[in-house]
């Protein structure tokens, strides 16, 4: 499903150049459940955002299924994303002004999908996390869970072949975090590979397969 | 095709800064408003002046002798000269067709005139017909002086608005007699004239008018003639004839060809390009200044989709993670400043035209120095263009911005 080989990447600020990842070779295979661990400044989220193809990296080579993710355009990276992968964010990224189903069928905007398709697609989502009810609240009357929850329903509304979840429970207290994880296990029990950055040991245990980076290297499964 | 979810995009951001959004708006729709009013101002003082002029002709001058100043051919300065028929007749015969219409008068000196019991002072003319091409005469009732009035130096006068008024209140003028210097005169027609200055038209629906050949039989001067009024081929500029029809006249009387004050003239072509030229000056300023407060809103309004890209930093780069392609970045922020261009460029448009049509309705016609303003529907609907434009050029700048934002640098930004 998924193939790095060799990834570096380096940040340049002012005169001094930093590498944040210097050549990670991982596999990940479909309908994996993985989490990566590592304090913070050791590449974890770095190597979330290149397998996201939020961000470029400097050398090596990422397979995403067949696909070689390198040197693309803007815009195919941005179909890449929207076909592909399904995001969920520590703060949750929901659009503040639009309501819960807006938010769910936003990607699906992007694919052009008539907007009465997009509601009846939308719902059903919000239905398949518990929320259904609160589809027309706007994202400020909702707690962090069920916030949450609305940004999972969003990343899984394409039908996406990989989840990129960063610190999706870092807002949240832990009854709710083990809601949100239990959801995610569901999601990847229907044979989606997820991935997700955390520095919780006890979420990471409730994965399948746990990588750990240090100084941008693995340091160990 | 109709986009909700862009549309409501826009509309969400309005709703959001009432206040900025106002104050953008104002700006270009005062930008509008102004180029608008500018152009109304300036075509109703234009056609104020215009109108003065009424329909006499533009290509016309007027051409008198007066006492002379220098000695010339064995004569002495100070002569007075008197003008004839056949220096009318000599013009004719050098110039041919250069000249259009030519009408030589003269004043018939009166004391009362009377019909019935009904007397006023008028101004009485001796004329030719063809003064009707030159000045602003329009025929009301009957005629003007003819051909044949002119040949039988008939007692046939075409009387001003305003003499019927004063002699015959509501009865019928035409073919009545009117008594002046103690002789009957037929009137054959009434006349107003289509000027606009109200002291035009008093003095010339104050006259009447008998044929010249008519004039110089009752006043003993027979062939003898006080001024002359003439228009020149279109073909021909005023000034290209103006010193040859006066040289005739100064070979004629030997006047000295120097002589600045024995044959004067009035080119009133000259007078109305100069006039002309004035609102050519007025109309480019309207412009500039009209373009330049545009400028300033439509600045305004790209100042302001700047500022907005930055405070929806995170909310392009949640996009742009979910699969929004830098395409639909830009379009979704020219939408909204051409939107906004557009939306207060229409309103500025329309509360200036109807400022306009206000200002029509006080004054309308009745202003001596501005009368009739209004805006040049193509020139409104260019402006509008130009702005929409605009709007869309300097929301492009903001647009590309935001287009590059990094998803990662976007959704870093707390």
């Amino acid at each position: 499903m998924i193939k790095l080989e060799n990834i570096r990447k380096s940040y340049t600020t002012g005169f001094n150049t930093l590498e944040v990842l210097k050549g990670i070779d991982l596999e990940i295979l479909e309908g994996e459940f993985v989490s990566i661990m590592g304090s913070s400044g050791s590449g974890k989220s770095t190597l979330l955002n290149i397998l996201g193809i939020l961000d470029a990296y400097d050398q090596g080579n990422y397979y995403l299924g067949d696909i070689l993710v390198k040197n693309l355009s803007q815009t195919q990276a941005a179909r890449l994303r929207n076909q592909h992968l399904g995001f969920v964010f520590q703060s949750f990224n929901l659009l503040a002004f639009k309501s819960a189903w807006e938010n769910v069928a936003l990607p699906l905007y992007y694919q052009k999908i008539p907007r009465a398709e997009r509601r009846e697609r939308a719902l059903k989502y919000l239905d398949r996390v518990g929320l259904l009810d609160w589809a027309d609240h706007l994202p400020t009357q909702l707690s962090g869970g069920q916030q949450q929850r609305v940004a999972i329903a969003r990343s899984l509304i394409t039908q996406p072949r990989m989840i990129l979840a960063d610190e999706p429970t870092g807002a949240l207290d832990s009854v709710t975090s083990h809601e949100i994880i239990k959801l995610f296990k569901e999601v990847n029990e229907e044979g989606i590979t997820v991935v997700l950055v955390t520095h919780e040991h006890d979420i990471a245990e409730m994965t399948n397969r746990t990588i750990f980076l240090k100084d941008g290297l693995i340091d160990l499964e | 095709m109709f986009d909700y979810d862009k549309w409501q995009e826009i509309f969400e951001t309005i709703r959001k800064h009432k206040l900025r959004t106002f104050l953008t708006a104002l700006g270009v729709w005062w930008g509008i408003f102004m180029l608008v009013i500018l152009m109304g101002a300036g075509s109703g003082l234009e056609n104020g002046v215009v109108s003065q002029f009424g329909s006499h002709a533009r290509n016309s001058m007027y051409v008198w002798t007066q006492r002379t100043t220098k000695p010339y051919a064995g004569l002495p300065a100070g002569r007075y000269t008197q003008l004839r028929d056949d220096d009318i007749q000599a013009i004719e015969d050098r110039f041919g067709n250069m000249v259009e219409y030519i009408s030589p008068r003269l004043f018939v000196p009166s004391g009362e005139i009377s019909y019935g019991l009904n007397k006023g002072a008028f101004s009485v003319r001796g004329e030719t017909p063809d003064l009707r091409f030159i000045e602003a005469i329009v025929i009301v009732e009957g005629r003007f002086v003819n051909e044949i009035d002119m040949a039988q130096k008939r007692k046939s006068i075409c009387i001003g608005r305003r003499v019927r008024d004063v002699l015959f209140e509501e009865e019928d003028p035409l073919g009545k007699y009117i008594r002046i210097n103690g002789a009957e005169y037929q009137v054959v027609g009434v006349f107003r004239t289509d000027q606009s200055d109200e002291e035009d038209v008093k003095e010339s629906e104050e006259t009447i008018f008998m044929p010249l050949t008519t004039a110089q039989q009752v006043t003993n001067r027979p062939g003898e003639v006080a001024w002359f009024v003439c228009t020149v081929n279109p073909k021909y500029r005023v000034a290209e004839l103006e010193e040859g029809i006066k040289d005739v006249i100064r070979e004629r009387h030997k006047i000295h060809p120097e002589d600045p004050q024995g044959v004067r003239s009035n080119n009133v072509e000259e007078e109305f390009r100069q006039i002309m030229g004035l609102f050519t000056g007025i109309r480019i300023l309207v412009w500039i200044v009209g373009i330049g407060s545009l400028l300033a809103g439509i600045i305004g309004v790209g100042n302001v989709m700047l500022i907005i890209v930055k405070e929806r930093t995170k909310e392009i780069g949640i996009r742009k993670a979910l699969g929004a392609t830098p395409t639909s970045i830009i379009s979704m922020i020219l939408m909204e400043s051409v939107f906004l261009t557009f939306i207060a460029g229409y309103l500025g448009l329309l509360a200036s035209t109807g400022m306009i049509a206000l200002l029509k309705a006080f004054i309308g016609d009745g202003g001596a120095f501005f009368s009739n303003p209004q805006v040049n529907l193509g020139a409104a609907l260019g402006a509008m263009f130009i702005l929409v434009l605009a709007g869309a050029l300097t929301g492009l700048v903001p647009a590309i911005q935001a287009a590059n934002i990094e998803p990662v640098q976007a959704l870093k930004d707390e």
